[in-house]
This record gives structure tokens, sequence and C-alpha cells, in this order.
């Protein structure tokens, strides 16, 4: 039974020895400050940044609003091609970090015994060092030359990358979408494996014994059993990768090439190099804070927001 | 601080509860004498938690007062309040040694010398050689203890025990009502313990309260409340209760006669609740006897004829027989198997008992109340 | 004998698979660590030349890199104790309080998780430049952006332990005489605390670790990401991956550390 307020009998007359309960100021105080910096450095800043795209001018001339809304067509049209590329790195991305990340969870979570926490700390401790030299180190993993590389055109997988446009660079695994989505998936990973796992490891391990009790082989009490209870976790994983992703362009700038160009770049290129790009990059952040904010909603108006953190 | 120095009875008046459009507590009104060994009974959801957590002040009445002999401590806040709390899951705190957590409370009201007391009471409760061990260290029997040693410590005006055996096995537990028990006799505190399990609360407590759905049913000693049960549902849930549905058919004197079924059921009037109208006339199994049908059975003795015996379960000290009744009801009878014969499933028998055993209660009452709850499911 | 070999796979590819991914996971950092002793042979260290321990004695051979790594540290020292205190309260009033807005905030506090860094620094962005003009960027917008990405994580690490904790000790506390203070002070906080550290750990790395957001609201400051974002086009020196070293083996020391009362605790039962 959980603790409700004490509520007054309606009617009842206030005697000696009846509680009163004060509306309690307590937690408001305890989330202000929190609060209130989230509103201040992450809500408002949406809306700044709607006027900011909607602007013209220059760092020498200023800015001014001038309501042009073509900001946004024209953004689209010259970049049409970087937000393909961002679209399409970070779908592959997502749905390859699913694939990799699912079968981890799961054996860390049902077979992982008292390692569990240990090895939960592995897939999470690279993540604490600098992920920029991480992903440098890739350059010479996958260097051009290098015995991956040549160990791959010996068994002529590149030859087959290269056919679905996926090696660009003469065959060259860095410099490439490939190299791109490789890094990617690398980076967010963690991302995918740490929501997976939370969700996997509520599972009472006697339904899969239920399961097998009733006529399941090992396939399909995944299938039937743990598979659907594991469905938040996978949401979570997909939400917190797929969105972070579409906006990062580390990968494409150390791994890729000019022709990888993804819009997390325009927009920086945009705002810090540019004479004029302010309200552009501001566009683009807008677009991206909107699609970001719809999808999350849309999550939220199926699954609640208790699940969330 | 002078709500510490309340000291005498603890009494509570009118008090209620509600949750919502819920009532947990109704009105209830209670004298627990000070010195004695006060039990709470009821199936789970009953209020007799909700009652002991207003009692200990973590819960706020709706309505109603409560007292620690003449001091209202109704709005005083539990950490103000002399009473302390075994709580069901013991809720020792982990991040503690057993020293203390037994010690905490006399800390937290300035006490600095601690070590003789936290000594002597770890010694009462048998602990003395695990004071610097963790709560996760102990068995579920040796926290248990802790918990009752941290409470005692602070010798509280009342303590309460809000279903603290719950979670032993039996073995344990038997032991634990026992040590409950001699540290309560020993010490001289009020104790109030809450719980479901009614061989507990008749083993442990000097007086019973029997509660349901927020109100106190019956309270007495154990056995005025078992020989003699107020209401169909003190009946059915202490113990088993034979229950028959009648009519009172007249007065002599001090004996009451009630029909039922073609019966003629005689019973002291002083243990029957009415003395017209509908009547339901009830004795406990044990009391009552099987004889062959149409064998001679003792004058004086009141008698349901037409039974035929439809179970007979040998337990060993005794024979529990279920006895199908010419109206339909089962009637329970426990006979001890002192030599006897036993009679087998299929054979007809009448039924015989002393009429001074008998009780009779209010025929507008449930006859079923309190007769399904079952013990397990309830914890 | 096929069907045995079978079902030996069968039963061994998720663990196959497993070890697979976690060397995934580690290689860059083995060859990070590696490399930190490699001489390179040109301005970018990405092919192996010979062994060499110079990088290790002169890891500020570039006193730009130094510098950065100065000023990231201080950051994230400062971000770490803003983020830490502001979302711990949240994580209190969200844990054990009832309250109207609760899924209004738990989306607001679920947004900076999901949303890309790089909006969330190009907005920041556009409202500096409104509020205390484009002039103002740099180590204090730094530290504003830090503290309000990483006020969620905190929140999700504190909310976790505080969960998990047993409702009924500070009852028990209260009812041994214990004021709301003392409860907090005496059990409520000591039962928090590793969650409090894990948050305050994991908002260390985070402010350490960025670069988008960063970058957007530096101003002219560089912190060490940005320095090696911006060197990786003309040079990658060892230098660099000593300082990654340095970085995961204090991560390392740090899990092994706080496993260590753990350790002692189950010997000495």
């Amino acid at each position: 039974m959980t603790a409700a307020t004490a509520q007054l009998d309606a009617g009842a007359s206030p005697a000696v020895g009846e509680s009163r309960r004060k509306r309690n100021p307590l937690p408001y105080i305890l989330l202000a400050p929190g609060v209130l910096w989230l509103v201040l450095f992450f809500l408002i800043p949406i809306f700044t940044a709607v006027s900011a795209s909607v602007q013209t001018g220059s760092l020498d001339e200023g800015f001014t609003l001038t309501w042009r809304w073509a900001n946004y067509s024209d953004t689209f049209s010259t970049y049409n091609s970087e937000i393909a590329h961002s679209l399409f790195y970070s779908v592959a991305c997502t749905v390859l970090c699913l694939l990799l990340g699912y079968p981890l969870a799961y054996f860390i979570a049902f077979r992982g015994g008292r390692w569990k926490n240990l090895l939960m700390a592995l897939v999470i401790a690279p993540a604490f060092t600098s992920f920029l030299i991480r992903t440098i180190a890739w350059e010479t993993i996958l260097a051009d030359h290098g015995p991956v590389t040549r160990f791959l055109m010996d068994v002529k997988v590149t030859d087959l990358m290269a056919h679905l446009g996926l090696l660009t660079n003469n065959h060259q695994l860095l410099n490439s979408p490939f190299a791109v989505i490789f890094g990617m998936v690398y980076n967010f990973l963690p991302f995918t494996v740490l929501p997976l796992y939370t969700s996997l490891e509520k599972i009472d391990p006697r339904l899969h014994e239920a399961g097998a009790d009733l006529y399941c082989s090992g396939f399909k009490t995944w299938r039937h059993v743990t598979w659907p209870l594991s469905l938040p976790g996978v949401i979570a994983g997909t939400l917190l990768t797929f969105i972070p992703a579409v906006g990062d362009y580390i990968n494409a700038y150390m791994l890729g090439s000019p022709n990888t160009m993804v819009i997390g770049q325009v927009i920086e290129n945009e705002a810090l190099r540019s004479e004029s790009g302010y309200p552009t990059a501001s566009a683009m952040g807008v677009v991206l804070t909107v699609g970001t904010l719809l999808i999350v909603l849309f999550y939220v108006k199926r699954a609640g927001t208790e699940d969330l953190l | 601080m002078s709500t510490f120095d309340a000291v005498g009875d603890l009494r509570v008046e009118g008090l209620t509860k509600r949750f919502g459009s819920f009532t947990a507590v109704d009105d209830l009104d209670l004298t627990v004498p000070q010195g004695s060994f006060f039990a709470l009974l009821g199936a789970s959801g009953c209020g007799k938690t909700t009652t002991l957590r207003m009692v200990s002040g973590l819960e706020d009445p709706t309505r109603g007062r409560i007292f620690i002999g003449d001091t209202d401590v109704t709005s005083t806040k539990p950490y103000k309040r002399p009473v302390n709390t075994v709580f069901q899951n013991y809720a020792l705190f982990p991040h503690l040694d057993i020293h203390e957590n037994v010690a905490f409370g006399l800390r937290r009201r300035g006490v600095k010398e601690v070590r003789k007391q936290v000594g002597d009471m770890l010694a009462l409760v048998e602990l003395g050689h695990l004071a610097k061990r963790k709560p996760s260290q102990l068995s579920g029997g040796q926290q248990q203890r802790v918990a009752v040693a941290r409470a005692l410590i602070n010798q509280p005006q009342v303590l309460l025990l809000d279903e603290p055996l719950g979670a032993l096995d039996l073995k344990l537990r038997r032991q634990m009502q026992i040590e409950l028990k001699r540290i309560q006799t020993e010490v001289g505190l009020t104790f109030v313990h809450v719980t479901h399990d009614q061989e507990e609360a008749m083993t442990m407590a000097d007086t019973i309260a029997v509660m349901n759905a927020g109100r106190i049913e019956q309270m007495g000693s154990p056995e005025n409340l078992y020989e003699n049960p107020a209401t169909t549902f003190v009946a059915n849930f202490l113990g088993q209760s034979n229950l028959v549905a009648g009519t009172v058919a007249g007065k002599d004197g001090d004996t009451l006669t009630v029909e039922a079924h073609g019966h003629r059921i005689a019973l002291p009037a002083a243990r029957c609740r009415v003395e017209t109208g509908a009547a339901i006339v009830g004795v406990r199994p044990e009391k009552v006897h099987l004889a062959a049908a149409g064998a001679e059975i003792p004058a004086g003795r009141n008698v349901f004829e037409g039974g035929v015996v439809t179970d007979a379960s040998f337990i060993g000290v005794s024979t529990q027989y279920l006895v199908k009744m010419p109206w339909g009801e089962e009637l329970a009878v426990f006979e001890q198997n002192s030599g006897q014969e036993i009679h087998r499933p299929g054979s007809a028998v009448s039924l015989h008992w002393e009429p001074g055993q008998t009780f009779g209660l209010d025929g507008r009452q449930d006859i079923e109340a309190g007769a399904d709850i079952d013990d397990e499911a309830a914890s | 004998m096929i069907s045995k070999a079978l079902g030996w796979i069968r039963a061994h590819v998720l663990l196959a698979v497993t070890v697979l991914i976690l060397l995934f996971l580690i290689a860059p950092n083995v060859i990070m660590l590696v490399f930190s002793f490699n001489e390179p042979p040109n301005k970018y260290n990405f092919v192996w030349n010979k062994f060499s321990t110079n990088a290790w004695q002169h890891p500020c051979a570039s006193s730009d890199m130094c510098s950065s790594i100065k000023l990231s540290v201080t950051i994230a020292i400062i971000a770490t104790i803003g983020a830490t205190a502001l979302g711990t309260m949240v994580a209190f009033a969200m844990t054990r309080h009832r309250f109207k807005a609760r899924s209004a905030i738990n989306v607001l506090l679920f947004l900076p998780m999901a949303a890309p860094e790089v909006t969330m620094g190009m907005t920041l962005v556009t409202f500096f430049y409104n509020t205390i003009g484009s002039g103002a960027l740099g180590f204090w917008t730094i530290v504003i952006a830090h503290i309000m990405f990483s006020l969620s994580y905190v929140v999700v690490t504190v909310k976790a332990r505080l969960a998990g904790m047993d409702p009924t000790l500070e009852k028990a506390a209260a009812d041994l005489y214990a004021t709301p203070t003392q409860t907090f002070r005496r059990v409520t906080l000591p039962l928090v605390m590793p969650g409090i550290l894990a948050a305050a750990l994991l908002s260390f790395a985070l402010s350490i670790d960025d670069y988008i957001i960063t970058v957007l609201t530096a101003g002219n400051e560089v912190t060490f990401p940005m320095y090696v974002y911006a060197s990786f086009q003309h040079s990658v020196p060892a230098q660099i991956d000593v300082i990654g070293s340095t970085m995961l083996l204090i991560t390392l020391a740090g899990i092994a550390f706080a496993q260590v009362p753990q350790i002692i605790k189950t010997r000495r039962a």
C-alpha cells in the first residue's frame, strides 16, 4: 500500500489530533537548479536557434532578423548529399550496433554469472579514454596496405565491398564509407549495449525454463519470451544510438574522405569557418532538433516516460 | 522532548485511517495495559499494520488520537516518540556493523557511552560474538534478533513488532516465539505484536485483538477468544468452528435453547450473544464426539443425528472427521486417538457434546466470515 | 561427428561472438598503448617504426598540447562538481517525492542524452550570441555546456542507486530517534554515496572527452580534444597515444580500486 498523503474528510471538522499535511516544497527546491539549468541552456537555445535560422548577414555586418525562411530550403538543396550520407550512415550504424550489441548484452546478462559487472566494465571502460584517440587508432589497424587491408584484398572481400559502394578509395579500407560506418559502430556500441543489458538483466531466467517446459526450443524461447521482454531495451538503445549518430561527424572527418561529408561537418564549418554561415548552421541545427523531439515524443506516446531514465 | 517521558498504557481513541475512498482503520478504540504482551491478529489487509504504523508515528491518522499514559502523542514525530519498531524485513542498516546498528537509537539521543548497554543487549539475544559483522553476513534468524535488540535497547514505552517472524522457517519461528515471550516477561515492556498467524498470537500474547476490515471484532485473552468467540469471523478465523444456523426457542433460567434443523441445542445463556430470534450455535471440533447411529448417548448432551462420515484423516495425535449432516452442511469432528474405534467414511453417526462448550452468535451474521482466509496466502 | 561439431559450435557461438566483439572494442586501446612506445616514422604515428620510450619521457614535447590538457582537466573538475550537485538533487526529488510535472521532467532529462551533440552545441551558441555576445565565448561557456549535457547522466546514475535502496531503512532511522537531517546524514547519504561517486566519475569522463559541443562554445580556448582534432590533419605525434594510455590506465585503476573493498569484504566473511 503506497502511502498517499492523508486526505481530510470532506466536511469533517479539524479536531485536535487530526493531522494536516502541508504542501511539501522540498521536491521543488531540489528540482529547481537542475531543471532551470536545462531549461535555460537546452530548451531556450532551441528557440534562439529558430530565430537565428531566419536571419541574414555576416560576421562583419552583424546578423539581423529578416525572417528568411528560404534559409531552410537553401540548406536542404545545397547539402542534400550530406544529409543523405548522415541518414545512411546512422541507419547502417544503428542496425549493426543492434546486431552486434544484442548477442553481447545477452551473453553478459544470462551467461555472465559473477563476471557480469566486470564484463560490462570492459564494455564501457574503453569509452572512458579519449574517443578521438581511439578513432585514430583505427587508422593504424585499417591502414592502407596494412595487414588487415591486404588480407581482405586477398580474399576478394574488398571487391565485394567496392561493388556495394562501401569503398571508394581504390579498394583501401580507410577514407571510405565503410571506414566511417565502422568507426561509428565502434563508438556507439556501448550506447546500444547499456540499455539492452539493463533490460535483459531484469528478465527472470526462470521464464526461459517456463518456455522450455512449454515446448520452446532455444531459438523459440528467445523469439517468444526473451525478445518481447527485451523490447523496451531495444527501443531505448536504438533511440540513444540513432539520434546522436545522425549528428556525429568525428568518424566522417577522421576515417572518411571529402566524399563522405555529413551534416555535422557542415554545421561546424558554417558555424565556425564561414562568414555568413551562422543562419545556415542554425537552420540545420533546428531541423535536427525538431527531428529528435518528434522521434522522442513519438516513443513517449507509445511507451510512457517512466522507462526513459 | 517531553513526549519522551510519556509513561503508561497505550490508548487509541477513534483511530481512523483512510486512503482516498478506502478505509484501512475504522474508528478504533483500544487500550493496551502497560507491560502486557498484546497481539493484533488478522488477515492481510485488515488494517493491523496500518494501526501499528500510526502508533509508531510513521503514518498520520485521518482522525483519532493516540495516548501514552496521559500524553497525547498523535501529532508527535516518530523520532520523538518513546516507541520503537521491529520491522517485518528487519531494515538493518547495511553500511553499519551489528554493534552500530544496535547503538543507533542511543547515539541519536545523545548517549555517549554505549558499549556496555550494547554489550548487555547483544548478550540478551545471544549475538555478542557477531558485533563486528555486517547484517548481510548474518542468517535470517540472527538478523531478526539484531532487529529486536536494536529496538529494545532504547527501552521504549511500547515495542511494536510488525510480523517479525514471517520470514523464518517453522522451527526457528517457534524458537523465536518463546524467546520473545521470555524477553518480554524479563524486561516488562509493553509489546504490541502484529501477525496473521493465530497460533503465534495465542502462544505469545496476554491479550489478542482480532481485526477485520479496519475494525476490532473481539478482544480478550486467547482462552476467552477461542472458547467464547463473539462473532462468526472470530469463530472461523481462530481455529475451526462448527457453526449451525437456528432460532432461539426459549430460555429456562440460565439455559437457552436453540432450535436448529429439528434438533434442540442447549447452551448457557451467558455464552449466547442473543436472547431471541435468529442465532448461530457453534462448537469447536475437538469438543465433539462421534457415536455410531443408534448407539447410546450419555444424558444431557447436545446431539446432532443423521450424519454420514465423508472423510476420516488420521493425523497421528487425532483423527479428523468430516461428517455430512442431513441439511447439507459438513461438520468437523476431531477425536483424540486414545484407543476408540475409527468411524470409516460412509458410516452413519451422531455428533454429541457438552452443552457448556457451546457458544451462540447473532444469527444475522455471515456464517462463512473468516472461514476461507488462507494463512499461507495471507503472508 | 559432424553433428557433434555443430553442437559444439552452436553451444559456443554466443561465447565466440562475445569474445570477438570484446576484442573489437578493446583493439584500439591496445594499439594506443603499444604505439605510445613507438617512434613515429613521420609526422603521423600510424605505422610501427621502432620501440622508443621517448614519448613517455617527453610527454609535453608540444607545449600547446599540455596546456590544452590542463584546460580540459580544469573544466572537467568544475563541470563535474556542478553537474553532480545539481543532478543528485534532481535524482532525490525524482525518486523520493511525488509531484505534478514528473512526466515532463522525465522527458526534459532524457532529451540531452538522446539529442545529437552538434544540435545542442549549435543552439547553445545561438543562445550565447544573443545574450552575452560572441566575444564572451570561452572558459565559462564551455563549463556551462558541459554541466548541461552531463546533468542527465548524473540523474540516471544516482537515481539507480537510490531506487535500489530499501525504503524502510529511513523509516527505521526515524523510529530510532533520528531527525530527518540525521537520517539523511547517517543513513541515506552513506548508502547513496557510491552512486554519487560513480556519477561524478561519469561526468568527469564525459567532460574531458567532449569535442563537438566544446568546439562550438569554446571561442578561442583550446581543450585537449580540440587540439587533437585540429592537429589531426598535419600531425599525430606519439604523445597523443601517451595521453590516451594514461587516461585508460587511470580509468582501469579507478575501477580496480572501487572493487577492492568488495573483495576484502568477501575474503573476510
